[in-house]
């Protein structure tokens, strides 16, 4: 048994400091306070001080609690006996089944050698016309929605999930709202999902170093389902409220920020969890799907802005809308030139009358006078917008492409299209609208 | 190993902070030793018995008191034959090999021969007993693939030294004993086919630095007629995030005219270096005939990698391409994110507790990249041949923009800049180098005054555009008009090119010396047109007979045949020609 030290030499924020002897880096103590007991993880080894960050929280501490060292770093349980389960961000139980404490693994391992992974090829379906259609989601991506506060991004979030053909779906929550973390439990009850997916969740009432643990946690997990040739789509949600937490911590640490109050390594400390993304040549697959909420509707601030250096695309949502531009899947072209003949064309094609649609909208707005061609563009875009943009069309790839084509026919003579003869004449709908 | 002996007092992050008992070196790799691995880690501050390291591996586990032992040795790379075609992490180890070892994952303490030790290789010797050689000077030979890799005096022999005995020809590997010399003293140094050089210390042994005036040819128009790049030069890429930095890398990779390409994956996608990995081996080199790996080196620390090996990783990078200039090879360094290396510093320098400069970035930022960027160059070797490292950085501005610390550094000492922008890559404008905004000091492959006439559509159409915006087509005169449309007919034809189309992806110089002269043509025509409708209607005729042409393959009857068929639309609709845009045409037909 370890010894256990009962002089807490400082407190600051979330982190306190001990003397001792012994304590390897990245290692859990357990500390008693007069609400209880909270696991902390050592972030700093000074000669003989120790910094922990104290996932409960620096409130209430005492300098006279006692710290006891665990000898192990943060691990977490790994069985089937996890399925259908919901944790904490300390990996301890929020329903009310029994704590696991089997087979424990490390979380937060070392990076897939680069060149152990494959070129992702396999499509995701989610029956959304904006994403299956536009920018496709493919196995083993990493992808975001970017958003606004206030959009239904977990309600987004919560249907890709249903609709994704995965085998396995590990939620991590991080600052969730209380009414998204019951609304995403109800939602996979009601699905039937509840029995395949694995829930960590943070809530905003919850301690902020527990928020810290979620995605290493999730992704820890994911991995291992993954190495045992599971599919599994690990959902993150909300990953601002992550590198909030990342930022309190720097604070209180004196650490100098580099842009906004955001640490210096905030690249490097998303990257190394989006980077968990990967498809097993021989195995299952890891895809991420997060959200990132911009303050201020401001794609340059640091968290959306780093994340995009990172991920492979991401969801523009506004207005309740995925939006066409700002969008994308860097990865569709791996997938989409296999679906169907039209699939790229119809892609490129409505896109660029979309944004003719754009630049007439603009032009109207400024008083300029409509040609015909405007008005067919005006027809256009409200037909988009309800038939391809709304939310609630839920129609298979097959369908979304004859929508298009629809769309397309009950607007424009066909040479107006840009399109190729080719597929014109193979896809132009016969009658008009 | 030294006698040094070393515990270890504190850890931050990556950084371990030890106790030394005897001497230390700044940049000297230590290991620190746990649970029967050994953690290879670099001493970047000495403080009386305190020094500071940076460890190229996570750092969880470590405890205060471990064993640190010291090698005496800075950081270093293995430069030999047998570098060409390996993928390596950013400390030289080879991926592929690890992968065998460790599987999946990229276990901590693995540390593998950069260079195949059982492989044989063809020995040629020229260096005859008797000689008196120095540092770089050539021993022998044996092919690499297409080139001849020379074997020359490792480049830390600093004296001059007499050739005691040579290996005669034969297959020997790079542990063999090839040469031995003997010093003025008369004490003999044994020498292999292979030698160690510290990354961080430049490649200095020849005889002059000349100037970067030979064009790169790197196939992309905009690139080499607008904003060329020199063998030799240096060049950076900054713009935002999937504005289109690695892509066009990777097209430069593949097509830049050069013998040798390494490119530096630091701490950006692995994903990214997959598709290289796998293409490369598949694509033929039209100068060779043989697959682009051959001519290719991948130095790979992506972005989950640790970070200190981030940092050296851009450095272990310039080293070997300053090796093959050594053999009067010109080489090209690509580089996907300098920023990420610049932010590994600066994650360093936080934990060092250095004050900080703008944006956190340590203070002696500039000067880093400035040395980084003078490794470029183009040089005249003793021998006489000519050799060169050509460098080219992409850099990930915060929030796209070009005023922060790195892009500001990295601006000061190019000599061309290729500026990314958001507004025209969601336009879908491919490759998304700003016309207006870029700048290159080098020459192009077409006359300057040639370009720089072109130049003139671009900056004035864009003019009229934005005037057009707010008055609207109406109030546009019918002569402003034509010149808004040349200059973004100009730009749609020539400075847009399709990366994924199998022709357009590579343009030569002929060719492009071709089509320049025909969007010269269109550029100085007057034309008689009866309205804005009809204006812009045979433009976009134009533009679609150009786009077309574009993507047939180069001297065919096909290709002919669309060139003519330009000619003969634009003829019957000219009214006369700009007595500049004539002067140049004829120039480049004379050259042609
Ligand atoms: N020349 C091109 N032709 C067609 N599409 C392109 C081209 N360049 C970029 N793209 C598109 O833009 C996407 C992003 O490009 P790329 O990965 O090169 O961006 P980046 O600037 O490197 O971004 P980041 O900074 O995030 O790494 C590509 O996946 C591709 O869809
Ligand atoms: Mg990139």
């Amino acid at each position: 048994m370890k010894k256990v030290y009962s002089r807490i030499e400082s407190i600051a924020g979330n982190v306190i400091a001990v003397k001792a002897d012994g304590v390897a880096y990245g290692e859990l103590a357990e500390v008693s306070t007069r609400f209880g007991m909270s696991l902390a993880e050592v972030i700093r080894l000074d000669g003989g001080l120790v910094s922990l960050q104290v996932f409960a929280g620096g409130r209430g501490i005492s300098t006279g609690d006692e710290v006891r060292f665990l000898g192990n770093p943060m691990r977490v349980s790994f069985s089937d006996d996890l399925k259908g389960r919901i944790f904490n961000g300390a990996g301890e139980p929020r329903d009310k089944g029994p704590a696991l404490t089997e087979n424990l693994i490390p979380i937060g391992g070392p990076s897939v050698n680069p060149t152990k992974r494959i070129i992702p090829k396999e499509m995701i379906r989610t029956g959304i016309p904006m994403i299956d259609l536009f920018n496709t989601l493919v196995k083993s991506q990493k992808l975001p929605i970017f958003s606004v506060s206030g959009e239904p991004y977990n309600q987004l979030l919560a249907r890709i999930a249903m609709q994704a053909e995965v085998d396995l779906i590990v939620l991590g929550g991080m600052g969730l709202k209380y009414d998204d973390y019951l609304y995403f439990k109800e939602t996979l009850e009601e699905g039937g999902a509840l029995q395949k997916t694995i829930m960590f969740v943070n809530t905003a009432a919850d301690p902020v170093v527990e928020c810290l643990m979620v995605p290493d946690i999730s992704l820890a997990v994911a991995e291992r389902f993954a190495l045992k040739g599971l599919n599994v789509l690990v959902l993150l949600t909300d990953m601002t409220n992550f590198a909030d937490s990342l930022k309190e911590i720097a604070i209180t640490q004196e650490q100098v920020p580099s842009n906004r109050g955001y640490p210096g390594d905030l690249y490097s400390q998303l990257a190394s969890r989006y980077e968990k993304a990967v498809d097993f040549a021989d195995s299952g697959s890891i895809t991420i799907l997060a959200v990132t909420t911009m303050p201020g509707d401001d794609v340059t601030h640091p968290v959306p802005d780093n994340t995009g250096y990172i991920t492979e695309g991401q969801f523009y949502l506004k207005g309740g809308r995925i939006e066409p531009f700002g969008s994308l899947s860097r990865l569709k072209q791996q997938v989409n030139g296999k679906t169907r003949a039209d699939h790229r064309a119809i892609m490129d094609g409505m896109i660029k009358l979309f944004a003719a649609y754009r630049d007439t909208l603009e032009k109207k707005s400024m008083g300029f006078q409509m040609s015909a061609w405007d008005s067919k563009l005006l027809k256009y875009g409200e037909l988009f917008e309800a038939q391809m943009m709304d939310l609630s069309v839920n129609i298979p790839l097959e369908g979304a492409l004859d929508k298009g084509w629809e769309i397309l026919a009950a607007c424009f003579e066909p040479q107006e299209t840009g399109l190729q003869t080719k597929l014109l004449d193979q896809f132009w709908p016969k009658k008009s609208h | 190993m030294t006698n040094t002996k070393g515990w270890v007092t504190g850890v931050n992050g990556n950084m371990v902070s030890v106790r030394v008992e005897g001497p230390v070196a700044l940049n000297e790799v230590a290991f620190i030793e746990i649970g029967g691995k050994r953690l290879k880690a670099e001493v970047i501050r000495i403080r009386g018995d305190i020094v500071q390291t940076q460890v190229f591996e996570m750092t969880k586990g470590i405890t205060v008191g471990l064993p640190v032992v010291f090698s005496g040795e800075m950081l270093a790379v293995e430069l030999g034959p047998g570098l060409l075609g390996k993928i390596y992490d950013g400390l030289q180890n080879p991926l592929p090999e690890v992968a065998k070892q460790t599987g999946y994952f990229l276990e901590p303490g693995v540390y593998l021969d950069a260079l195949p030790r059982a492989t044989k290789w063809a020995w040629t010797p020229v260096a005859k007993p008797g000689d008196r050689v120095e540092k770089a000077d050539l021993l022998g030979t044996v092919p690499e693939g297409t080139f001849t890799h020379q074997i020359m005096v490792p480049f830390g022999l600093l004296e001059t030294y007499t050739v005691k005995s040579v290996k005669p020809a034969g297959q020997y590997t790079i542990q063999d004993e090839m040469v031995v010399l003997a010093d003025a003293a008369g004490a003999t140094i044994s020498l292999t086919m292979m030698f160690e050089w510290p990354v961080k210390r430049a490649i200095d042994c020849y005889a002059e630095r000349l100037k970067p005036t030979v064009p790169m040819v790197t196939k992309t128009r905009i690139i080499d007629t607008f904003f060329p790049v020199a063998k030799g030069g240096t060049y950076c890429v900054p713009g935002p995030f999937g504005a289109g930095k690695t892509v066009l890398q990777q097209v430069t990779s593949r097509n830049a005219d050069v013998d040798i390409v390494i490119i530096a994956a630091c701490g950006e996608r692995a994903g990214e270096v997959v598709e290289t990995l796998i293409e490369f081996p598949e694509l033929i080199d039209p100068k060779t005939g043989r697959s682009l790996m051959e001519r290719t080196i991948i130095v790979c620390n992506t972005s989950s990698m640790p970070v200190a090996a981030r940092e050296a990783s851009v450095y272990t990078a310039v080293t070997m391409a300053e090796y093959y200039r050594q053999m009067g090879l010109n080489v090209l360094l690509l580089a996907d994110s300098t920023s990420r290396w610049a932010q590994a510093m600066r994650e360093m320098s936080g934990r060092l507790e250095e004050i900080p400069g703008e944006e956190a970035f340590p203070a002696y930022l500039e000067s880093v990249i400035a040395g980084f960027y003078e490794r470029a160059g183009i040089v005249r070797l003793k021998s006489g041949a000519i050799g060169s490292v050509t460098i080219g950085g992409t850099v990930s501005p915060a929030g796209g923009n070009f005023e922060e610390p790195v892009t500001q550094a990295t601006l000061k000492v190019v000599g061309a800049f290729h500026g990314l922008s958001r507004e025209r890559s969601d336009a879908r404008k491919y490759p998304a180098i700003h016309p207006l905004d870029s700048w290159s000091k080098y020459s192009s492959v077409i006359d300057g005054k040639a370009v720089a006439w072109a130049h003139y559509f671009l900056e004035r159409g864009s003019e009229v555009g934005q005037m057009m915006k707010v008055v609207g087509e109406e109030g546009t005169s019918l002569d402003d008009f034509l010149i808004y449309l040349k200059g973004e007919f100009l730009d749609a034809v020539y400075l847009q090119q399709n990366s994924f189309d199998a022709v357009d992806a590579s343009v030569s110089t002929e060719r492009q010396s071709l089509m320049f002269s025909r969007v010269v043509k269109v550029l100085g025509s007057r034309f008689e047109f009866k309205d804005k409708e009809e204006a812009r209607g045979w433009f976009n005729k134009l533009r679609q007979m150009f786009l077309d042409a574009n993507s047939i393959e180069w001297a065919t009857d096909k290709f002919r045949d669309a060139d003519r068929a330009i000619l003969d639309f634009l003829a019957a609709k000219v009214s006369g020609l700009d007595a500049a845009a004539g002067r140049i045409i004829e120039n480049l037909e004379r050259a042609v």
